[in-house]
């Protein structure tokens, strides 16, 4: 394929001294302070992993949805306005056949649905 | 210390007068300050316990813009700390109850920690991200002739087509990838491999197939940077993102505990 005008490496200023890096992007220091960096006891002990609601925003943020599935944060596979459940889609196929035959001028959807109409 | 403050701890680094000290303030808007022992010198600052103790933290955590605020301060202390030396990052929340409480710990470990710094002395962390190049084109679309067959069959193989392209597409990206790191690798003196961010922080960069992290040499420092260059323009099916300098965040674990 033709590559129209790739990504230009983002250098940053101030490459002598580390850490001069303000223009950083959240994610790119979240992941760093929270996942990095040393871990020692302190006195007032925080697991960052206890904390539900943040663990599960950041690996949204943070992770791609299969590191956060690996680490069982899978909720919106059971949201059904994610995943589209199959009695929703059922209903919904079952409109839009009732809609098209009304449309076609059929007078009977059920019949429709049911398989056993042979063509017009 | 009264009982209404608790001990931020940024980071560990060596005696040397960290010279950047108090030029930031820290995660409370505190002045940053220091606490030594063992020939090492804790960046702390004195936070409120009611915004960062144990309870306020478990709360305070969970809301993202007060994390975010608390993150930033948080690396930019510890990436002002260094002045030239080296430095150990040490991971967000870690609160001690006084400054006697961080002597015991920097005594307690002060071996590791001479090692940990030993390791990131000259040395600087640099992240390199790997994204998907957006596809630009479609494959010139199988020209087999007028089909003799219907609309419905040469659609399907038209997008047969598309999705066989793709899927070339992606394990080209994917050789490219692992050339590129193996390269990179070969510059630098440690190499860290960390999930991939989701789309949505990989701004518009597409999707991001590599999230790595190198511990490079100082006096590399150019090469690597000339590396990542040409490793961005001479593989079209990646694109090849440079970030840092970065303090050695996946570089600090020490192997105790």
């Amino acid at each position: 394929m033709t590559s129209e005008g790739p990504v230009a490496p983002s250098y940053q200023t101030g490459m002598s001294a580390s850490g001069n890096h303000q223009s950083a992007n959240l994610g790119d220091i979240l992941e760093r302070v929270l996942d990095k960096g040393l871990v020692i006891a302190g006195d007032i002990q925080v697991n960052l992993l206890d904390i539900e609601l943040l663990t599960i925003k950041l690996r949204l943020v943070i992770a791609s949805l299969e590191t956060a599935r690996e680490v069982g944060i899978n909720w919106w596979e059971s949201d059904p306005w994610l995943t589209g459940d199959s009695e929703r889609l059922k209903n919904e196929n079952r409109e839009l056949r009732a809609r098209v035959a009304e449309l076609e001028g059929e007078p009977e959807p059920e019949a429709i649905e049911s398989g056993e109409v042979n063509g017009d | 210390m009264t009982d209404d403050y608790g001990i931020w701890l940024y980071a560990v680094t060596g005696r040397a007068d960290p010279a950047g000290l108090g030029r930031l303030p820290g995660v409370a808007g505190e002045p940053v300050r220091r606490v030594e022992a063992a020939g090492l010198t804790a960046v702390v600052g004195d936070v409120p316990l009611d915004a960062f103790g144990e309870e306020a933290l478990h709360r305070n955590l969970e809301d993202l813009d007060w994390l975010a605020g608390v993150a930033r301060a948080h690396d930019a202390v510890v990436a002002t700390v260094p002045a030239g030396g080296p430095v150990v990052p040490v991971r967000l929340a870690t609160v001690y109850r006084d400054d006697d409480s961080v002597r015991a710990m920097l005594e307690r470990r002060a071996a590791d920690f001479h090692r940990a710094l030993e390791r990131v002395t000259g040395r600087t962390e640099w992240g390199v991200k790997l994204f998907a190049a957006e596809p630009t084109d479609e494959p010139a679309t199988a020209d087999a002739g007028p089909s003799r067959r219907g609309a419905g069959t040469a659609y399907l193989a038209r997008r047969r087509a598309v999705l066989a392209w793709r899927e070339r597409q992606d394990e080209r990206a994917a050789e490219q990838a692992e050339k590129v790191h193996q390269r990179l690798f070969s510059l630098a003196a440690a190499g860290r491999a960390h999930p991939p961010q989701s789309r949505a922080l990989a701004e518009d960069n597409g999707r991001m197939i590599r999230n790595l992290a190198y511990l490079v040499d100082d006096a590399s420092g150019t090469a690597f940077a000339e590396a990542v260059a040409a490793c961005d323009r001479e593989n079209d099916a990646i694109s090849v993102q440079l970030t840092g300098p970065w303090p050695p965040y996946s570089f600090a674990a020490m192997e105790f505990q």
